[in-house]
């Protein structure tokens, strides 16, 4: 294709329209004297509407706009891992090199490092049928993971010659027999979902380590969930917790909109944070994108693109990615400030009338799928929203609510009382459940689902109850509510209650969480015994084994203890009745 | 630079100009219009075709007509930087107003800025004591962090800005801040108050002030804190200080951006302001911070009053969303005559964790603060019980927390403006004295080992007597 060359005729924030070029939509396009970045998205008359993905100012019509050929797409291959890129996959520390510590623009950078050396093991043989999807070697990408070559897509024929070795990522490993050359680097349009042969019923939960989330409100593998919040209610915190301990193989991290400092604080984090699945550093399965609230807004736009790509990629060799965005609600402003420049007719709020459209594509690209090559591979998804005042009835949230199966919502009060995770319990909940039920029966323990019944009735109970009490004190209510209050309580404090900056409390596997659990429960059922049996409710709660037993989890080895301090609190209170 | 001067206005519309059948002009760049009358206005271009550019005044359009010659400077907005911009006070647009001469400028800076690449961040980690207990122990401030102060009219928060501005110090070092003030929109007579305050203490040495007032141009506030920002990182990253910058009110700067949206007859977002003021106040917060190899940074001290006491207006809600925190001010707390009448419960310092503890402030921070907090929220939880059923309904734990909040507002909270405690033995010890008020079997928030170590009538060495 000959490159048409253009020129532009109006420049307004991000938005440049060009003129004397007919590209396609998704285009990529050189824009002005210092070739900026853009793409194409909207075709008018004689006229390109190009999103920028650099600064614009300073900027003239007249100046050239230059056609590529190309949509926007990543490359995809080893060297994903660890790396950290903005919204258009350009590695912020290649950038760092060329720019210094400000991100200044018309600079072009590869997102994957074309020169590198990785031993490629081949596992395809000469003679082999292949076709796309299909994996014909292995790299050891990090100390933790393998990444799987594949045949690219819309490529299939008989191996003609393959081999293993020292190559860089855009060296032929692999020749078929029409001709076709393969390397182990790939590209892929980042608005296109990638292919799969089928989408299965998640089945398996991707357990979290944190106790609200995965004893009420479970996520599964291949899910989604939404975390709407107001500011500083813990949507990145929250976040940053499903990255270090949930029990994904591959996390994508996509700052979208929001601070630098997280970023880095994730940068500073990672590398020395041992993930418990695997004994080596969090940062080996990572992969983060960071267009952080003051780079470029059409960057911003496209960062969630680049994010689900990387992660469908991976979801392809076979691996359960989990991908969180923070936040969703950036992104959709970024749609809504292009969309205003273009002057598109505004839906509610102003947002563009295919907002909801837009984030239900998004979210259709998580689940659980038949890769090509016939493997069993998930990506999670997991949405902040940052719903303007904490509102949820704005269309950010609604649009998200209408798709995703688990919603977290959190709640500023909470966040307030310093309730963390400020999740509330009353309203937030999981469709997921029914589906894993049979996992944690099989699992963890055959009464799980009960246990999660009988806690999560008693939380009900509390917030009826808590009405009448704030009429009239809890010292009006008989003692048998008295006592479900401080159950309910203890299940608030010691349960719901996890510290995300405390080393120990930071995470809890499933099996503690359950015998936390049934420890709130065997102290109920013993209390209702003692009481019954003519104790004081109030020398019942306030037995020291129980206080024990609480603060014991902020200890290393709670859970090799815990069912000796439940029996030192089952004696006590026992002991209790006998005082009276 | 290009020189013509075009006499194309065609139309005017609020603070913008529309002209047409100009040289190709590029966006954002600065524009100067010659009235009639012989004087100068300066403006911005917001949008840029062939057959239209539309301009942006910053002093308003009053006396521009279609003969006003218009100018393109061929160049964006840039501010002559240099040491020599402290001790100096500027007008909104960074021209000398204190009778002084033009800045010589060792570099001219573009005032838009570029984002800090967050790869080249440094984390913030080092406490700035600001000798306000409630700040120092609840919403710990560390260098390089965006801490807004959430107001509202009437309130004392100047108060508040100038004395953090005036004790501001970190604990393991003696570096000096310099402060960098950004007025948009507010009255002569509080800009006094901080200029005197500045003077009386000598700091206005140290200090480079950028000067828009109530009566001055509008629109100029947009680029105010732009300049601001452009001097403190040139100060921060070229010459290693530690910058202090305080910009009032963002309330007056956010007003500037909606009438502008209006003006260009944007779809408005949320109560009239523009869809896009998330991301305008993010290009200004995020020029707070460290980067890797240099030394200075920047420390940010937004002030906002909220309209109506309201948080959730999006002028406070857009900037909690960006902020590192928020310090709110309460009117409750002001009725009740006590300064500062910090309200520690809505607060928030999101990096409080990494620049407080063992090496940094002292090991039990922490614990006391999270204990102060509960306690605290207990008791004013309380006040409203009794309200209703009367303090007979309360139990021993009740009356103490209820007593507790009192006694915290008036001794923890209050203090004088010119009384700057420091935070081991000002603040955290007197917490502890507080706190001792309370049976230790109720404050759970207290690791035992602190409790041995520093509760005033539980220590161990008071046991063994
Ligand atoms: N699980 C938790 N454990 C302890 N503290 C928490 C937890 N979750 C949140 N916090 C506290 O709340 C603060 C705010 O949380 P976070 O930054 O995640 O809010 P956010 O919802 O992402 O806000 P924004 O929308 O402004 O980005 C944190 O700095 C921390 O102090
Ligand atoms: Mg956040």
């Amino acid at each position: 294709m000959s490159k048409e060359n253009g020129v532009i005729y109006r420049i307004s924030g991000p938005v440049v329209t060009a003129v004397g070029i007919s590209p396609r939509m998704y285009e990529v396009v050189r824009v002005g004297d210092e070739g900026l970045m853009g793409e194409v998205i909207e075709l008018h008359g004689d006229q390109s509407v190009i999103q920028v993905y650099e600064e614009t100012s300073g900027i003239k019509p007249g100046e050239p706009v230059i056609r590529t050929g190309q949509t926007l797409s990543v490359q995809l291959g080893p060297g994903l891992l660890t790396q950290i890129y903005d919204g258009i996959q350009r590695p912020l520390p290649k950038l760092e090199e060329t720019m210094g510590v400000f991100i200044t623009r018309g600079v072009d950078a590869d997102g994957l490092d074309l020169k590198r050396k990785w031993e490629f093991n081949a596992v395809a043989k000469k003679g082999d049928d292949v076709s796309s999807g299909q994996v014909i070697g292995k790299v050891q990408e990090t100390e933790t993971i393998e990444h799987r070559v594949m045949v690219p897509p819309n490529v299939s024929g008989k191996v003609k010659s393959i081999k293993s070795g020292t190559f860089n990522i855009t060296e032929t490993v692999c020749v078929l027999d029409d001709g076709t050359e393969i390397a182990m680097m790939q590209e892929w349009p980042v608005r296109h979902p990638r292919p799969f042969v089928q989408k299965y019923a998640p089945d398996v939960p991707l357990i979290t380590g944190q106790r609200i989330l995965d004893f009420l409100f479970p996520l599964a593998k291949g899910g989604t969930a939404g975390i709407p919040g107001p500011f500083g209610s813990g949507k990145t915190v929250t976040q940053q917790q499903l990255a270090k301990w949930s029990d994904a193989q591959i996390v994508v991290y996509i700052g979208c909109g929001e601070r630098g400092n997280e970023m880095t604080e994730v940068l500073d984090e990672f590398p020395h944070l041992i993930d418990p699945n695997t004994n080596k550093p969090l940062m080996n399965r990572t992969v983060m994108i960071a267009n952080t609230s003051n780079m470029p807004v059409a960057a911003r736009e496209a960062s969630v693109y680049t994010g689900i790509t990387i992660a469908e990629y991976f979801r392809d060799m076979g691996y359960n990615v989990a991908l969180m965005a923070d936040s969703t609600s950036r992104w959709a402003e970024a749609m809504r400030e292009i969309s205003s420049r273009l002057e598109e007719m505004p839906g509610e709020e102003g947002y563009p009338a295919y907002l909801s459209s837009r984030l239900a594509e998004f979210y259709e690209r998580a689940g659980r799928v038949e890769t090509l090559s016939g493997s069993d591979g998930s990506v999670s998804v997991i949405g902040a929203v940052s719903p303007p005042g904490g509102d949820i009835s704005e269309p950010v949230s609604q649009g998200t609510l209408r798709i995703v199966k688990v919603f977290w919502g959190l709640d500023a009060g909470l966040a307030r009382q310093r309730h963390f995770p400020a999740i509330n319990w009353l309203n937030s909940y999981s469709l997921y459940p029914q589906a894993l039920d049979q996992w944690y029966r099989d699992n963890i323990a055959p009464d799980f689902p009960e246990v999660r019944t009988e806690i999560s009735t008693l939380l009900q109970i509390e917030s009826e109850l808590q009405e009448i009490v704030q009429l009239v004190g809890s010292d009006a209510l008989p003692v048998d509510q008295q006592l479900t209050l401080e159950v309910a309580r203890m299940i608030r404090e010691f349960f719901l209650q996890q510290n995300a900056f405390h080393d120990v409390d930071t995470f809890s596997d499933l099996d503690l969480q359950y015998h936390m659990a049934k420890a709130i429960l065997s102290f109920q059922e013993e209390a209702k015994k003692a009481i019954a049996g003519g104790a004081q409710l109030e020398d019942v709660v306030n037995v020291p084994a129980r206080t024990d037993l609480m603060r014991g989890r902020f200890e290393k080895g709670y859970e090799d203890r815990i069912s000796d301090l439940v029996s030192e609190m089952s004696k006590q209170i026992d002991a209790s009745m006998e005082a009276n | 630079m290009s020189g013509k001067e075009y006499r194309t206005i065609t139309d005017v519309k609020g603070p913008l100009v529309f002209l047409n059948k100009t040289e190709p002009v590029s966006y954002g760049e600065i524009v100067q219009l010659m009235l009639s009358d012989g004087s100068i206005k300066n403006g911005q271009v917001l949008d840029t075709s062939d057959d239209q550019v539309i301009v942006q005044v910053f002093e308003g359009t009053a006396s521009v007509d279609r003969q006003t010659g218009v100018k393109f400077l061929g160049d964006v907005f840039k501010l002559p930087v240099s040491k020599g911009l402290i001790g100096r006070i500027l007008d909104g647009a960074g021209r000398p107003r204190d009778g002084g001469p033009d800045i010589v400028a060792d570099e001219m800076a573009d005032i838009i800025g570029a984002a800090i690449n967050p790869y080249s961040r440094q984390s913030p980690e080092s406490f700035i004591q600001t000798g306000i207990s409630a700040i120092d122990a609840c919403t710990s401030l560390v260098r390089g962090q965006k801490l807004p102060i959430f107001s509202a009219s009437g309130l004392p928060h100047n108060d508040i800005a100038l004395q953090i501005a005036r004790q501001a110090k970190l604990v393991d070092s003696d570096d000096d801040f310099v402060v960098v003030f950004c007025a948009m929109g507010i009255t002569a007579e509080e800009y006094n108050f901080f200029v005197h305050d500045l003077e009386r203490t000598g700091a206005l040495e140290n200090s480079a002030l950028f000067v828009n007032l109530a009566d001055d141009p509008a629109v100029e506030r947009l680029i105010t804190p732009r300049l601001a920002l452009t001097a403190a990182e040139y100060l921060a990253f070229e010459h290693d200080y530690h910058v202090l910058v305080i910009y009032t009110d963002m309330t007056n700067y956010c007003e500037s951006l909606r009438q502008i949206g209006a003006a260009r007859e944007e779809v408005p977002g949320r109560r009239g302001y523009p869809g896009y003021m998330y991301t305008d106040l993010a290009m200004l917060y995020e020029r707070a911070g460290l980067v890797k190899g240099k030394k200075g940074s920047i420390t940010q001290f937004p002030i906002l009053t909220m309209p109506g006491d309201d948080i959730t207006h999006p002028i406070p809600d857009l900037s909690g969303y960006i902020t590192e925190g928020q310090i709110v001010i309460s009117r409750e707390l002001h009725q009740k005559g006590i300064y500062p009448p910090i309200n520690v419960l809505p607060s928030l310092s999101r990096l409080m964790n990494a620049g407080i503890g063992d090496g940094k402030t002292r090991e039990d921070h922490k614990s006391v603060s999270d204990q102060l907090y509960a306690a605290y929220a207990q008791g004013r939880e309380l006040r409203g019980l009794v309200a209703i059923v009367g303090e007979d309904a309360l139990n021993e734990r009740d009356l103490q927390l209820l007593k507790f909040a009192d006694i915290f507002e008036d001794q923890f909270l209050r203090q004088s403006r010119d009384e700057d405690r420091s935070i081991s033995e000002g603040t955290l010890d007197l917490a502890w004295n507080l706190l001792s008020n309370i049976d230790t079997k109720y404050l759970v928030r207290l690791d035992q080992k602190w409790i041995d170590k520093y509760h005033p009538t539980e220590k161990s060495s008071n046991e063994e007597e």
